[in-house]
Protein backbone atom coordinates (compact mmCIF):
# COMPACT_ATOMS: atom_id res chain seq x y z
CA UNK A 1 0.00 0.00 0.00
CA UNK A 2 1.74 3.06 -1.24
CA UNK A 3 0.57 6.47 -1.32
CA UNK A 4 0.07 8.42 -5.01
CA UNK A 5 1.41 12.17 -4.85
CA UNK A 6 -0.03 14.22 -7.62
CA UNK A 7 -3.19 12.67 -8.72
CA UNK A 8 -6.80 13.56 -7.48
CA UNK A 9 -10.13 11.47 -7.62
CA UNK A 10 -13.43 12.76 -8.07
CA UNK A 11 -15.67 12.00 -4.96
CA UNK A 12 -18.79 11.90 -6.75
CA UNK A 13 -17.87 10.27 -10.12
CA UNK A 14 -14.34 7.90 -9.56
CA UNK A 15 -12.67 10.11 -12.39
CA UNK A 16 -8.71 10.31 -11.64
CA UNK A 17 -7.05 13.66 -12.80
CA UNK A 18 -3.57 15.36 -12.75
CA UNK A 19 -3.65 18.00 -9.35
CA UNK A 20 -2.84 21.20 -10.74
CA UNK A 21 -1.56 23.72 -7.86
CA UNK A 22 -4.29 26.18 -7.86
CA UNK A 23 -4.27 29.87 -6.98
CA UNK A 24 -5.43 32.08 -4.67
CA UNK A 25 -9.48 31.62 -4.87
CA UNK A 26 -9.11 28.80 -7.14
CA UNK A 27 -11.61 25.87 -7.63
CA UNK A 28 -10.94 22.87 -10.03
CA UNK A 29 -13.57 20.90 -11.17
CA UNK A 30 -14.11 17.23 -12.39
CA UNK A 31 -14.78 17.55 -16.44
CA UNK A 32 -16.71 14.51 -16.19
CA UNK A 33 -19.52 15.05 -13.57
CA UNK A 34 -18.80 18.95 -12.76
CA UNK A 35 -18.31 18.20 -9.19
CA UNK A 36 -16.06 20.08 -7.03
CA UNK A 37 -12.43 18.75 -6.74
CA UNK A 38 -10.31 20.58 -5.12
CA UNK A 39 -9.77 24.19 -3.71
CA UNK A 40 -7.26 26.67 -2.45
CA UNK A 41 -8.72 27.66 1.11
CA UNK A 42 -5.78 29.15 2.27
CA UNK A 43 -7.36 32.58 2.31
CA UNK A 44 -10.60 31.13 3.30
CA UNK A 45 -9.41 30.05 5.82
CA UNK A 46 -7.78 32.68 7.40
CA UNK A 47 -11.35 34.38 7.34
CA UNK A 48 -12.77 31.91 8.92
CA UNK A 49 -11.76 32.16 12.81
CA UNK A 50 -12.87 35.60 13.37
CA UNK A 51 -16.15 34.21 11.83
CA UNK A 52 -16.64 31.21 13.72
CA UNK A 53 -15.74 33.34 16.93
CA UNK A 54 -18.36 36.01 16.37
CA UNK A 55 -21.22 33.18 15.54
CA UNK A 56 -20.65 31.63 18.64
CA UNK A 57 -21.36 35.19 20.52
CA UNK A 58 -24.23 35.59 18.53
CA UNK A 59 -25.59 32.02 18.92
CA UNK A 60 -25.11 32.77 22.25
CA UNK A 61 -27.33 36.20 22.08
CA UNK A 62 -29.99 34.09 19.96
CA UNK A 63 -30.15 31.51 22.02
CA UNK A 64 -30.71 33.41 25.71
CA UNK A 65 -33.21 35.91 24.53
CA UNK A 66 -36.97 35.48 23.71
CA UNK A 67 -37.38 34.74 19.74
CA UNK A 68 -40.49 36.91 19.75
CA UNK A 69 -43.61 38.16 21.90
CA UNK A 70 -47.38 37.56 21.12
CA UNK A 71 -49.98 39.72 22.89
CA UNK A 72 -53.55 38.46 22.44
CA UNK A 73 -56.16 40.86 23.90
CA UNK A 74 -53.72 42.08 26.75
CA UNK A 75 -52.60 38.70 27.59
CA UNK A 76 -48.77 38.06 26.36
CA UNK A 77 -46.79 35.05 25.63
CA UNK A 78 -43.19 34.28 24.58
CA UNK A 79 -40.65 32.19 24.45
CA UNK A 80 -37.38 30.86 23.57
CA UNK A 81 -35.96 28.20 21.11
CA UNK A 82 -35.07 26.21 24.18
CA UNK A 83 -38.37 27.12 25.53
CA UNK A 84 -40.04 25.89 22.24
CA UNK A 85 -37.84 22.25 21.94
CA UNK A 86 -39.15 22.11 26.09
CA UNK A 87 -43.00 22.63 25.35
CA UNK A 88 -42.74 19.88 22.73
CA UNK A 89 -41.20 17.37 25.01
CA UNK A 90 -43.99 18.22 27.58
CA UNK A 91 -46.55 17.86 25.18
CA UNK A 92 -45.87 13.55 24.26
CA UNK A 93 -43.51 14.80 21.18
CA UNK A 94 -40.22 14.09 22.44
CA UNK A 95 -39.27 12.95 19.01
CA UNK A 96 -39.59 16.39 17.32
CA UNK A 97 -37.93 18.07 20.53
CA UNK A 98 -35.11 16.11 19.79
CA UNK A 99 -35.45 16.48 16.80
CA UNK A 100 -35.21 20.19 16.76
CA UNK A 101 -33.04 20.16 19.22
CA UNK A 102 -30.41 18.52 17.63
CA UNK A 103 -30.94 20.26 14.33
CA UNK A 104 -30.62 24.14 15.70
CA UNK A 105 -29.14 23.89 19.22
CA UNK A 106 -26.62 20.76 19.63
CA UNK A 107 -25.48 20.05 15.86
CA UNK A 108 -24.22 24.14 14.85
CA UNK A 109 -23.15 24.53 18.71
CA UNK A 110 -20.73 21.48 18.23
CA UNK A 111 -19.76 21.96 14.45
CA UNK A 112 -18.72 26.06 15.67
CA UNK A 113 -17.02 24.61 18.96
CA UNK A 114 -14.95 21.71 16.66
CA UNK A 115 -13.93 24.59 13.56
CA UNK A 116 -12.73 26.69 16.41
CA UNK A 117 -10.32 24.50 18.21
CA UNK A 118 -9.13 23.41 14.51
CA UNK A 119 -8.69 26.54 13.57
CA UNK A 120 -6.61 28.03 16.97
CA UNK A 121 -3.19 29.01 15.66
CA UNK A 122 -0.63 26.55 17.11
CA UNK A 123 3.24 26.69 17.39
CA UNK A 124 2.84 22.81 17.00
CA UNK A 125 0.55 20.28 15.42
CA UNK A 126 0.57 17.35 17.61
CA UNK A 127 -0.96 19.46 20.79
CA UNK A 128 -4.04 18.83 19.08
CA UNK A 129 -5.27 15.46 19.94
CA UNK A 130 -8.32 14.15 17.94
CA UNK A 131 -7.76 16.00 14.97
CA UNK A 132 -8.85 13.38 12.51
CA UNK A 133 -11.96 12.20 14.62
CA UNK A 134 -12.80 16.68 15.31
CA UNK A 135 -12.82 16.23 11.64
CA UNK A 136 -14.92 13.03 11.04
CA UNK A 137 -17.22 14.27 13.58
CA UNK A 138 -17.79 17.41 11.21
CA UNK A 139 -17.97 16.12 8.39
CA UNK A 140 -20.79 13.93 10.07
CA UNK A 141 -22.64 17.03 10.73
CA UNK A 142 -22.52 18.85 8.16
CA UNK A 143 -26.18 18.21 6.43
CA UNK A 144 -27.48 18.60 9.62
CA UNK A 145 -26.95 21.76 11.21
CA UNK A 146 -30.59 23.47 9.65
CA UNK A 147 -30.56 27.18 11.37
CA UNK A 148 -31.07 28.79 7.85
CA UNK A 149 -34.30 26.57 7.94
CA UNK A 150 -34.94 27.44 11.04
CA UNK A 151 -35.12 30.55 10.33
CA UNK A 152 -37.85 30.67 7.27
CA UNK A 153 -39.45 28.47 9.43
CA UNK A 154 -39.64 31.43 12.34
CA UNK A 155 -40.62 33.63 9.23
CA UNK A 156 -43.28 31.82 8.52
CA UNK A 157 -44.79 31.20 11.80
CA UNK A 158 -45.09 34.92 13.25
CA UNK A 159 -46.89 35.38 9.51
CA UNK A 160 -49.17 33.12 10.62
CA UNK A 161 -49.95 34.42 13.97
CA UNK A 162 -50.20 37.92 12.55
CA UNK A 163 -53.64 37.60 11.59
CA UNK A 164 -54.47 36.75 15.05
CA UNK A 165 -52.67 38.46 17.61
CA UNK A 166 -49.82 41.45 17.82
CA UNK A 167 -46.59 40.39 17.13
CA UNK A 168 -43.33 41.91 19.26
CA UNK A 169 -40.11 40.93 17.48
CA UNK A 170 -37.34 40.35 20.00
CA UNK A 171 -33.57 40.66 20.01
CA UNK A 172 -33.21 37.14 19.48
CA UNK A 173 -34.87 37.29 16.03
CA UNK A 174 -32.46 39.81 14.66
CA UNK A 175 -29.44 37.57 16.10
CA UNK A 176 -30.87 34.26 14.22
CA UNK A 177 -30.77 36.39 11.31
CA UNK A 178 -27.35 37.11 11.22
CA UNK A 179 -26.28 33.58 12.47
CA UNK A 180 -27.86 32.55 9.26
CA UNK A 181 -25.81 34.60 7.54
CA UNK A 182 -22.71 34.17 9.18
CA UNK A 183 -23.09 30.42 9.79
CA UNK A 184 -23.65 29.89 5.93
CA UNK A 185 -20.50 31.14 5.27
CA UNK A 186 -18.66 28.88 8.13
CA UNK A 187 -20.61 26.18 7.36
CA UNK A 188 -19.73 25.98 3.71
CA UNK A 189 -16.07 25.66 4.51
CA UNK A 190 -15.33 21.93 3.70
CA UNK A 191 -13.42 20.47 6.75
CA UNK A 192 -11.78 18.12 3.97
CA UNK A 193 -9.64 20.85 3.06
CA UNK A 194 -8.08 21.10 6.77
CA UNK A 195 -6.33 18.10 5.93
CA UNK A 196 -4.80 19.59 3.10
CA UNK A 197 -3.96 22.79 4.78
CA UNK A 198 -2.33 20.90 7.44
CA UNK A 199 -0.43 18.94 5.38
CA UNK A 200 1.03 22.03 3.64
CA UNK A 201 2.05 23.57 6.72
CA UNK A 202 4.28 20.23 7.63
CA UNK A 203 5.81 20.69 4.35
CA UNK A 204 6.56 24.44 4.70
CA UNK A 205 8.35 23.23 8.26
CA UNK B 1 -19.37 31.02 -8.35
CA UNK B 2 -21.57 27.98 -10.23
CA UNK B 3 -22.14 30.56 -12.90
CA UNK B 4 -18.36 30.51 -13.73
CA UNK B 5 -18.20 26.57 -13.41
CA UNK B 6 -21.48 26.89 -16.41
CA UNK B 7 -19.13 28.95 -18.10
CA UNK B 8 -16.01 27.22 -18.07
CA UNK B 9 -17.83 24.08 -19.24
CA UNK B 10 -18.58 25.57 -22.02
CA UNK B 11 -15.20 26.93 -23.39
CA UNK B 12 -14.12 22.95 -23.10
CA UNK B 13 -14.06 21.66 -26.88
CA UNK B 14 -17.01 19.43 -27.44
CA UNK B 15 -14.69 15.77 -27.91
CA UNK B 16 -14.17 16.23 -24.10
CA UNK B 17 -17.84 16.12 -22.87
CA UNK B 18 -17.90 12.56 -24.90
CA UNK B 19 -14.72 11.75 -23.27
CA UNK B 20 -14.29 8.53 -21.28
CA UNK B 21 -12.24 8.71 -17.81
CA UNK B 22 -9.91 6.67 -15.88
CA UNK B 23 -11.36 5.68 -12.91
CA UNK B 24 -9.87 5.20 -9.62
CA UNK B 25 -11.63 1.58 -9.03
CA UNK B 26 -10.44 1.14 -13.03
CA UNK B 27 -7.20 1.88 -11.93
CA UNK B 28 -6.89 -0.31 -8.57
CA UNK B 29 -6.92 2.70 -6.13
CA UNK B 30 -8.82 3.51 -3.09
CA UNK B 31 -9.58 6.97 -2.47
CA UNK B 32 -9.56 8.10 1.22
CA UNK B 33 -13.27 10.01 1.23
CA UNK B 34 -11.85 12.20 4.59
CA UNK B 35 -8.70 13.28 3.32
CA UNK B 36 -8.77 12.73 -0.45
CA UNK B 37 -5.54 10.48 -0.33
CA UNK B 38 -5.23 8.19 -2.92
CA UNK B 39 -3.83 4.78 -2.11
CA UNK B 40 -2.27 2.23 -4.62
CA UNK B 41 -2.39 -1.46 -3.65
CA UNK B 42 -4.75 -0.99 -0.47
CA UNK B 43 -7.65 -3.37 0.65
CA UNK B 44 -10.83 -2.48 1.51
CA UNK B 45 -11.69 -2.09 4.84
CA UNK B 46 -7.69 -0.78 5.48
CA UNK B 47 -7.08 2.35 7.11
CA UNK B 48 -5.77 5.08 5.94
CA UNK B 49 -1.96 5.90 6.40
CA UNK B 50 -2.87 9.62 6.76
CA UNK B 51 -5.69 10.23 8.11
CA UNK B 52 -6.80 6.63 10.02
CA UNK B 53 -10.04 5.76 8.08
CA UNK B 54 -11.25 3.08 6.84
CA UNK B 55 -10.86 2.94 3.02
CA UNK B 56 -13.78 1.63 1.00
CA UNK B 57 -13.84 1.30 -2.92
CA UNK B 58 -17.74 2.54 -2.79
CA UNK B 59 -20.07 3.50 0.38
CA UNK B 60 -20.34 0.31 1.69
CA UNK B 61 -23.95 -1.58 0.52
CA UNK B 62 -25.19 1.29 -0.75
CA UNK B 63 -28.22 -0.11 -2.44
CA UNK B 64 -29.24 -1.72 0.20
CA UNK B 65 -29.23 0.72 2.53
CA UNK B 66 -30.66 3.54 0.41
CA UNK B 67 -33.32 1.45 -0.29
CA UNK B 68 -34.64 0.12 2.99
CA UNK B 69 -34.18 4.37 4.13
CA UNK B 70 -36.30 4.94 0.63
CA UNK B 71 -39.29 2.49 1.12
CA UNK B 72 -39.37 3.37 5.08
CA UNK B 73 -39.92 7.02 3.76
CA UNK B 74 -42.61 6.34 1.54
CA UNK B 75 -44.18 4.41 3.97
CA UNK B 76 -44.28 7.32 6.53
CA UNK B 77 -45.06 9.99 3.59
CA UNK B 78 -48.47 8.85 4.03
CA UNK B 79 -49.49 9.39 7.80
CA UNK B 80 -47.27 12.42 7.33
CA UNK B 81 -49.77 13.58 4.88
CA UNK B 82 -53.02 12.31 6.68
CA UNK B 83 -52.69 13.07 10.24
CA UNK B 84 -53.40 16.19 11.78
CA UNK B 85 -49.36 18.23 12.49
CA UNK B 86 -51.12 21.08 14.40
CA UNK B 87 -54.43 21.26 16.80
CA UNK B 88 -55.40 24.56 17.93
CA UNK B 89 -57.61 25.55 20.62
CA UNK B 90 -59.45 28.45 21.39
CA UNK B 91 -62.26 29.32 23.41
CA UNK B 92 -65.03 28.71 21.09
CA UNK B 93 -63.23 25.81 18.91
CA UNK B 94 -60.59 23.31 18.18
CA UNK B 95 -59.33 22.28 14.46
CA UNK B 96 -56.90 20.44 13.35
CA UNK B 97 -54.33 21.15 10.51
CA UNK B 98 -52.67 18.82 8.35
CA UNK B 99 -49.86 19.77 5.88
CA UNK B 100 -51.62 20.51 2.96
CA UNK B 101 -54.57 21.84 4.63
CA UNK B 102 -52.15 24.79 6.40
CA UNK B 103 -51.10 25.46 3.17
CA UNK B 104 -54.86 26.12 2.15
CA UNK B 105 -55.81 28.24 4.90
CA UNK B 106 -52.85 30.50 3.64
CA UNK B 107 -53.97 30.60 -0.09
CA UNK B 108 -57.38 31.45 0.90
CA UNK B 109 -56.27 34.06 2.99
CA UNK B 110 -54.53 35.81 0.55
CA UNK B 111 -50.83 35.21 1.25
CA UNK B 112 -49.91 34.03 -1.60
CA UNK B 113 -46.32 33.63 -1.90
CA UNK B 114 -46.47 31.99 1.97
CA UNK B 115 -48.57 29.61 0.17
CA UNK B 116 -46.28 29.07 -2.31
CA UNK B 117 -43.05 29.11 0.05
CA UNK B 118 -44.90 26.41 2.49
CA UNK B 119 -46.03 24.41 -0.21
CA UNK B 120 -42.84 23.86 -2.00
CA UNK B 121 -40.97 23.47 1.09
CA UNK B 122 -42.96 20.71 2.33
CA UNK B 123 -45.28 19.26 0.20
CA UNK B 124 -43.40 19.42 -3.47
CA UNK B 125 -39.71 19.07 -2.04
CA UNK B 126 -40.30 15.81 -0.30
CA UNK B 127 -42.65 14.42 -3.37
CA UNK B 128 -40.04 14.97 -5.80
CA UNK B 129 -36.84 14.04 -3.67
CA UNK B 130 -38.65 10.91 -3.46
CA UNK B 131 -39.41 10.10 -6.79
CA UNK B 132 -35.41 11.38 -7.90
CA UNK B 133 -34.24 9.25 -5.32
CA UNK B 134 -36.29 6.09 -6.99
CA UNK B 135 -34.86 7.59 -10.27
CA UNK B 136 -31.16 7.25 -9.46
CA UNK B 137 -31.16 3.80 -7.11
CA UNK B 138 -33.34 2.59 -9.93
CA UNK B 139 -31.08 3.56 -12.89
CA UNK B 140 -28.00 2.99 -10.82
CA UNK B 141 -29.04 -1.07 -9.85
CA UNK B 142 -29.49 -1.54 -13.64
CA UNK B 143 -26.15 0.56 -14.45
CA UNK B 144 -27.97 2.80 -16.75
CA UNK B 145 -26.08 4.74 -19.26
CA UNK B 146 -29.05 7.20 -19.38
CA UNK B 147 -28.26 10.60 -19.14
CA UNK B 148 -25.75 10.31 -16.53
CA UNK B 149 -24.20 14.02 -16.24
CA UNK B 150 -28.27 14.96 -15.38
CA UNK B 151 -28.24 12.26 -13.17
CA UNK B 152 -25.42 13.10 -11.37
CA UNK B 153 -26.71 16.75 -11.01
CA UNK B 154 -29.84 15.52 -9.64
CA UNK B 155 -27.95 13.96 -7.20
CA UNK B 156 -26.44 17.24 -5.57
CA UNK B 157 -29.62 18.69 -6.31
CA UNK B 158 -31.53 16.75 -3.86
CA UNK B 159 -28.62 16.51 -1.15
CA UNK B 160 -28.74 20.44 -1.39
CA UNK B 161 -32.45 20.96 -0.96
CA UNK B 162 -33.54 18.04 0.49
CA UNK B 163 -33.16 19.39 4.48
CA UNK B 164 -35.97 22.73 3.57
CA UNK B 165 -38.67 20.18 4.20
CA UNK B 166 -37.66 20.79 7.74
CA UNK B 167 -39.36 23.86 7.59
CA UNK B 168 -42.82 22.35 8.41
CA UNK B 169 -41.39 20.83 11.37
CA UNK B 170 -39.75 24.31 12.86
CA UNK B 171 -42.86 26.07 12.27
CA UNK B 172 -45.17 23.87 14.16
CA UNK B 173 -42.33 23.68 16.92
CA UNK B 174 -42.21 27.50 17.14
CA UNK B 175 -46.12 27.92 17.23
CA UNK B 176 -46.89 25.50 19.93
CA UNK B 177 -44.02 27.32 22.07
CA UNK B 178 -45.34 30.20 21.14
CA UNK B 179 -48.96 30.20 21.35
CA UNK B 180 -49.64 29.02 25.42
CA UNK B 181 -52.11 30.67 26.50
CA UNK B 182 -53.98 28.72 29.06
CA UNK B 183 -58.11 28.09 28.25
CA UNK B 184 -57.74 30.99 25.83
CA UNK B 185 -55.78 29.71 22.76
CA UNK B 186 -53.54 27.00 22.93
CA UNK B 187 -52.00 25.07 20.00
CA UNK B 188 -50.34 22.03 20.60
CA UNK B 189 -48.72 19.43 18.19
CA UNK B 190 -50.30 17.01 16.31
CA UNK B 191 -49.09 13.26 15.54
CA UNK B 192 -48.52 13.77 11.65
CA UNK B 193 -45.92 16.15 12.34
CA UNK B 194 -43.28 13.03 13.47
CA UNK B 195 -44.14 11.28 11.29
CA UNK B 196 -43.13 14.09 8.80
CA UNK B 197 -39.82 14.44 11.13
CA UNK B 198 -39.50 10.70 10.22
CA UNK B 199 -39.78 11.11 6.13
CA UNK B 200 -37.48 14.39 6.20
CA UNK B 201 -34.99 12.66 7.98
CA UNK B 202 -35.12 9.26 6.18
CA UNK B 203 -35.00 10.77 2.78
CA UNK B 204 -31.76 12.67 3.96
CA UNK B 205 -30.12 9.21 5.38
CA UNK B 206 -31.06 7.70 2.13
CA UNK B 207 -29.50 10.50 0.03
CA UNK B 208 -26.09 10.33 2.17
CA UNK B 209 -26.16 6.57 2.14
CA UNK B 210 -26.69 6.34 -1.73
CA UNK B 211 -22.75 6.13 -3.34
CA UNK B 212 -23.09 8.71 -6.59
CA UNK B 213 -20.08 7.16 -7.91
CA UNK B 214 -22.32 4.10 -8.72
CA UNK B 215 -24.03 6.68 -11.80
CA UNK B 216 -21.01 6.56 -13.38
CA UNK B 217 -20.02 2.99 -12.53
CA UNK B 218 -21.32 1.39 -16.46
CA UNK B 219 -18.89 3.88 -18.68
CA UNK B 220 -15.60 3.32 -16.76
CA UNK B 221 -13.06 2.80 -19.38
CA UNK B 222 -9.60 3.96 -20.08
CA UNK B 223 -8.84 7.08 -21.76
CA UNK B 224 -6.84 10.33 -20.99
CA UNK B 225 -7.93 12.24 -18.39
CA UNK B 226 -7.75 16.01 -17.30
CA UNK B 227 -8.95 19.01 -15.29
CA UNK B 228 -9.45 22.25 -15.41
CA UNK B 229 -9.81 25.30 -13.50
CA UNK B 230 -12.78 28.01 -12.31
CA UNK B 231 -11.86 30.74 -10.54
CA UNK B 232 -14.08 32.71 -7.90
CA UNK B 233 -14.44 35.14 -9.93
CA UNK B 234 -11.15 36.90 -10.39
CA UNK B 235 -8.49 35.72 -12.82
CA UNK B 236 -10.92 34.62 -14.98
CA UNK B 237 -8.00 34.98 -17.84
CA UNK B 238 -5.46 33.25 -16.48
CA UNK B 239 -7.81 30.10 -15.78
CA UNK B 240 -8.05 29.60 -19.74
CA UNK B 241 -4.33 29.44 -19.97
CA UNK B 242 -3.97 26.90 -17.42
CA UNK B 243 -6.89 24.91 -18.95
CA UNK B 244 -5.27 24.98 -22.19
CA UNK B 245 -1.84 24.37 -20.85
CA UNK B 246 -3.36 21.66 -19.07
CA UNK B 247 -4.65 20.03 -22.75
CA UNK B 248 -1.23 20.65 -23.94
CA UNK B 249 0.01 18.69 -21.45
CA UNK B 250 -2.22 15.81 -22.12
CA UNK B 251 -2.01 15.60 -25.59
Amino acid sequence: MHEIQDMIACEQCDAVFQKLSLGNGEISLCTRCGAELDRNAQERRNHLLPLTIASLIIFVIANTFPIVQIELQGLVSKTTLMGAVLSLSTEGVSLVALLVLATTILFPLMQMLILFYLLIPSTSLNDRPGFSLLIRIMQMLRPWGMVEVFMLGVLVALIKLSNMATIIPGIALWAFCMLTVMLTVVVSFNPRYLWQLETSEQEAR
Amino acid sequence: MTKNVLTNMAVLPSEYATTQFETASSLGILACHQCGKLWKGAQQGQCCLHCNATLHMRKPDSLNRTWALLITACIMYIPANMLPVMITSTLFDTHQDTILSGIIFFWVSGDWGLAAVVFIASFLVPLLKLASLFILVISAQRQSFWRQLERAKLYRLVEIIGRWSMLDVFVVSLLVGLVQIQGFAQITAGVGIVAFGAVVVLTMLASLSFDPRLIWDTADSQTSSQSFIATDGSNKSNAKLKIKDKMKETR
